[in-house]
């Protein structure tokens, strides 16, 4: 089992730790609820060092990463970032990642820990022709998540670089907590603004410390990953290996902005016929209208009982304080406001299928 | 952990309070703990009776859903309805406020087999 730089302070801290993508990560500290409602009302930070960090470079990353990627990564000029998906050459998604261009022939993707090695193989076999200069960081690389509305307050002592100045999906390299060089980055899983912290192992330990004393005053605490988890489903995020997998198409995902035909990658051809056709099923969003959690794996039914599709995540949303879920069903069923029925053990229970944002 | 001496406990970490022939029964500190935040308990057995080990009702956690298997078998005549609006007192106070069900026991002899506190404490490593 890996564990990251910070696996001791998280145990001291009384977190549980748990393994989640072959890393030792802390689940929780003092109760999802209370963790997620701290970043939606004020500020945490989460250690999401099980992250994965590619670095590709020299004259010919920008041909490789447009060739993997989905998205349109020649729009992004130095300090921006990326959403954008690595089609596999079967109609799925090998992963979901960000990619920042740091210079101008210098690019960091973020990749998922689950994913890393398939990740790496993948993009590997397509550099053989290509021939840019690749990296894998992972090891060596720690990823703090400072979110919730008081992170750019709470954490400006900390930096001489005007934090409330960079827009979503910008980053700037700067000092952050006494080590001069880090990525800061104006994104985020959780959809309540902060940023992210890229800097090496051996100075994680010290930005932890310095986020939480400087975070004190605003009730920062530490965040686990359960409350990562209801967070961006609240706000309707794919989580890879739950929405999005090896076998679903950026288009039944909702991906379709982040499919751009503007140049040619992996699968492009036939991606495109599959976008003109349109998906047989959708990725939705639904509520639940009666007393019920869904839950991963659990069917979806019409009216009638015909099971139309199944729940890829689900949980009761601390802040709506319903059952909220993503889902595949026929795309006949897929419009906001028709009724779905969720089948919770030996009953079939009522939701409305909505368009997330679940939280607003 | 409270673990306490009075009780009895089974291997799914519920416990069980015996009072002449009926049980109290609820989950014991350390499944709560491991649970995390209470959402949901559902109970809709009642009335029923059951045999020992079969499933009487769900716990959901924000995270995870468990079964709640039934430590005697028995009759359910009542279920804890505070939990239906304050689930969250399961994580609070599990051996008080917390209770799930009333068993009105059909075979006592059943009751041998759970464990004291000692066992209980030496099944979690506590």
């Amino acid at each position: 089992m890996k564990t990251t730089a910070l696996s001791q302070v998280h145990e001291a801290l009384g977190a549980k730790m748990v393994p989640f993508a072959g890393y030792l990560m802390p689940v929780s500290y003092e109760g999802v609820n209370i963790e997620h409602k701290t970043v939606r009302n004020a500020v945490g930070v989460f250690d999401v060092s099980h992250m994965g960090e590619f670095l590709i470079e020299g004259p010919k990353a920008l041909d490789l990463i447009q060739m993997v990627s989905s998205n349109d990564a020649s729009k992004l000029t130095v300090g921006k970032a990326q959403y954008s998906c690595l089609p596999n050459e079967t109609g799925g998604i090998v992963d979901d990642l960000i990619i920042y261009r740091v210079k101008e022939d210098t690019y960091l993707l973020v990749v998922n820990a689950s994913n890393i090695e398939k990740d790496w193989d993948h993009i590997s076999r397509y550099n053989e022709e290509i021939g840019a200069t690749m990296r894998d960081l992972s090891e060596s690389y720690s990823l703090l998540a400072i979110q919730g509305p008081k992170a750019v307050e709470a954490m400006q002592s900390l930096s001489s670089v005007d934090l409330s100045a960079i827009k979503f999906y910008n980053f700037v390299v700067g000092d952050f907590a006494g080590i001069p060089h880090v990525i800061i980055s104006a994104t985020g899983y959780t959809g309540s603004g902060g940023f992210e912290i890229y800097c090496k192992n051996d100075e994680v330990h010290q930005v932890w410390e310095r986020v939480l004393q400087a975070g004190a005053d605003y009730g920062i605490k530490p965040i686990g990953l359960a409350a990562r988890d209801t967070l961006r489903l609240e706000m309707g995020y794919c989580l890879y290996g739950n929405d999005i997998d090896d076998t679903t198409s950026p288009f039944e995902a909702g991906l379709g902005w982040i499919t751009k035909f503007s140049k040619d990658f992996v699968n492009s051809e036939s991606l495109a016929k599959a976008k003109e056709e349109g998906p047989s099923n959708k990725l939705i969003g639904f509520e639940m209208d009666e007393r019920g959690i869904p839950r991963q794996g659990y069917d979806i039914a019409d009216m009638e009982g015909n099971r139309i599709g199944r729940v890829t995540s689900g949980t009761m949303s601390p802040s709506l304080e319903k059952g909220i879920g993503l889902g595949y069903v026929k795309t006949s069923a897929a419009d906001p406001g028709n009724k779905i029925y969720i089948q919770i053990r030996n009953k079939a229970v009522q939701a409305t299928v909505v368009k997330p944002p679940f939280y607003k | 952990m409270n673990i306490p001496s009075e009780l009895k406990y089974t291997k799914d970490h519920e416990w069980v309070k015996i009072e002449g022939d009926v049980a109290t029964v609820g989950i014991t500190d350390f499944a709560q703990g491991e649970l995390g935040d209470i959402v949901y308990v559902e109970v809709e057995t009642l009335d029923e009776t059951l045999d020992k080990d079969e499933v009487f009702g769900t716990v959901e956690a924000v995270k995870t859903v468990s079964d709640l298997f039934l430590p005697l078998s028995g009759e359910i005549i009542e279920f804890n309805e505070a939990l239906e609006d304050e689930p969250e007192q399961v994580n609070s106070d599990p051996y008080g406020s917390g209770w799930m069900i009333r068993i009105k026991i059909s075979d006592p002899s059943e009751a041998e087999d759970l464990l004291n506190d000692a066992a209980y404490k030496e099944l979690i490593g506590a």
